[in-house]
């Protein structure tokens, strides 16, 4: 490779590592309730979608820019709290892959309800940012794909001051580290896990507003879930800091892939790529780059 | 499951069954209209035996897949390869080699849960269908070079007749299933089928009692992608018509998973009841649906509203039923028979 243009693979580099932040997005919500509940919400996906979807519609009745975000906020907390009475309380104590399943159930309700409710078309959903890529040291960037990484960037910065400074946030780790302890000492779990679907409700908003900008508001948006999980697995379903760094390798890697490899093996290998890197990278560190080892007992 | 000992006198299982392939055999070929044959029970047996084979990885050795479509897909297509490209190959060796060929795909997605549990390898499964899913579309050859990737299938004999006809691929389907799953029942209760279990139940246990537990996880996705695969051929052969990677998405997936666990895990009827309420629900809420609602009841309603019920279905068969229909249905039976006890 004598020629190589390593501009524009700095420019294919950066273009993966920003869609990364945006796969981050998603994978945070996850690892919010993983975290705290050890459920893998596999409903993520179509809450963001609900999110986006109720975001849009009202803001096309009329709805000012504010109000219609604290409305579909609303409704976040309130499919929140019924999550918690309608399918975690019953499933206290069941294995957690019987919790898995029962968010794949609760997905396909989600995902009816939101286009029952709002219907199956196609919106657009403008936030004011124009995306016009502009040029750095020779390399174009996309405008958006920076906003996002911004927005991203204080998303996460709140959530670590949440969890560390507020009491709300250490009931939190409280219940992640240890739910018997957690309850023994008087913490109410059923409250947690409602504030925890809520937070990871206005965290699938703001993933939601971001994705649905960039391609618009409809039914695929649930599907960012699947490009989410990878990114979990590469960073363990327990930690922020390996969804963020989960995201940016496999934001970086699928690019660069589908650009020097694609052209070996045919295009379109975006859908399964990350998953073989991450499954390539599992079977060398089972636990994802920042996820707890778990100690085998009998 | 249950002793005998403690099992009251209703019929006896065995009657059970033969009044089963009964109906079957001969009741519903002589009595069914075309559109219950075409339309339900066709998608039913293959269905049900993509069921039965899911339920030997996941129900019986706890190994979560969401990849099943993918191992469908790998049977239809081989199975459609095997017959084009091998001169005079009977149908049903060829539909032995497609369940050879997704065994084999199967263990090979099946090495990460050398490695893995629970979630992790229930994300990784999703390699699997992602990649089939692109592999079948991107080479052609793989669909004979057609440009649609959407292929008739053959006509289906078997010693000599044609069995194209929809009551024949009905018997095709039916006779398939029936052996498949006296298969999977030899499977699920001798040393292989505890093996199984005891994997799934305890994995380091099952490791100190000498149980082989590597050599035991790929055997069983070994064994249930041979199951699926031909569940997959049949559904492409029998029910379709049409060989085609779309119908073996992901929804397909999570559709064979539905029916496991609505059904009853580790249970070889469960995969049937649960085949049956799947296939037969979305008709009954169309009926229902036009039937209150009139024309306000469109098509898109109509999908909205089973997403919704079908999602709510299975939430409530974890919390209220864990062990799906087949536990539900043996109940009955216990209650029919006496008043059950004040509890």
């Amino acid at each position: 490779m004598a020629d190589f243009d390593y501009l524009f693979f700095l420019e294919v580099l950066t273009g993966g590592l920003l869609s990364g932040v945006m796969y981050s997005l998603v994978a945070i919500g996850f690892v919010l309730i993983y975290k705290t509940s050890g459920v893998l919400n596999f409903a993520q996906g179509s809450i963001l979608l609900f999110a986006a979807l109720t975001f849009v519609s009202l803001t096309e009745k009329g709805v000012p820019f504010a109000l219609a975000l604290a409305v579909t906020f609303a409704a976040m907390v309130a499919i929140g709290i019924a999550v918690e009475r309608v399918v975690l309380r019953p499933l206290v104590n069941k294995p957690p892959i019987t919790l898995f399943m029962a968010t794949l159930g609760l997905s396909y309700v989600i995902e009816g309800a939101a286009q029952l409710l709002w219907g199956t078309q196609v919106h657009g959903l403008d936030l004011g940012i124009e995306d016009i890529p502009f040029e750095f040291h020779g390399i174009l960037i996309s405008t958006f794909d920076l906003f996002a990484s911004g927005v991203a960037a204080v998303m996460v910065v709140g959530l670590l001051l949440f969890f560390r400074y507020t009491r709300v946030g250490l009931s939190f780790r409280a219940v992640a580290d240890d739910q018997f302890a957690a309850l023994a000492v008087g913490l109410r779990l059923p409250r947690i896990w409602a504030t925890v679907w809520a937070a990871s409700g206005l965290v699938a908003l703001v993933a939601g507003l971001l994705w649905g900008a960039r391609s618009g508001v409809q039914f695929s948006l649930s599907l960012v879930v699947l490009k989410a999980l990878p990114v979990l697995v590469l960073g363990g379903f327990d930690s922020i800091a390996g969804a963020i760094v989960g995201g940016l390798i496999v934001g970086a890697s699928e690019k660069l892939a589908e650009v020097y490899l694609g052209a070996f093996i045919g295009g379109g290998i975006e859908g399964w790529f990350a998953y073989v890197l991450a499954l390539a990278f599992l079977l060398v560190r089972p636990s994802g780059l920042f996820g707890q080892n778990r100690v085998e007992r009998v | 499951m249950t002793t005998n000992a403690l099992r009251p006198k209703t019929l006896p299982s065995w009657l059970l069954l033969v009044l089963i392939l009964a109906l079957a055999y001969a009741v519903i070929p002589l009595f069914g209209t075309g559109y219950l044959i075409e339309a339900i029970m066709l998608p039913f047996l293959a269905l049900s035996l993509a069921g039965v084979g899911l339920n030997l990885l996941t129900g019986y050795a706890g190994q979560v897949s969401l990849g099943s479509a993918a191992f469908m897909a790998v049977g239809a297509f081989a199975a459609f390869n095997f017959n084009l490209r091998v001169d005079g190959l009977p149908l049903l060796v060829s539909l032995v080699a497609a369940g050879l060929t997704a065994a084999a795909v199967g263990i090979v997605f099946g090495l990460p849960s050398l490695r893995l549990r629970g979630f992790y390898l229930a994300v990784s499964t999703l390699a699997a269908q992602f990649f089939v899913q692109w592999a079948l579309t991107k080479f052609s050859w793989f669909s004979n070079n057609n440009p649609s990737g959407v292929i008739d299938a053959p006509t289906i004999r078997l010693a000599g007749i044609d069995m194209t006809s929809s009551l024949g691929r009905y018997y095709f389907a039916l006779i398939v299933v029936s052996l498949l799953t006296l298969f999977a029942w030899r499977v699920a209760t001798s040393q292989t089928g505890r093996n199984f279990i005891a994997v799934r139940d305890n994995e380091t246990a099952a490791n100190f009692i000498g149980v082989p537990v590597l050599k035991t996880k790929l055997l069983a996705f070994g064994l249930s992608s041979f199951i699926i695969g031909i569940a997959g051929a049949l559904w492409a052969f029998a029910y379709l018509r049409t060989v085609e990677p779309a119908g073996f998405n992901l929804d397909r997936s999570f559709q064979i998973l539905f029916i496991v666990i609505i059904g009853g895990l580790a249970t070889i009827r469960g995969a049937f009841l649960g085949a049956a309420l799947i296939v037969v629900f979305p008709v009954v809420l169309s009926r229902v649906g036009s039937l209150v609602f009139g024309s306000m009841f469109d098509s898109g309603t109509l999908d909205m509203t089973q997403r919704i019920v079908l999602g709510a279905l299975i939430i409530a068969f974890l919390i209220l039923e864990p062990d799906g229909l087949a536990a539900l249905s043996h109940r009955l039976r216990l209650w029919r028979q006496a008043p059950a006890p004040a509890s």
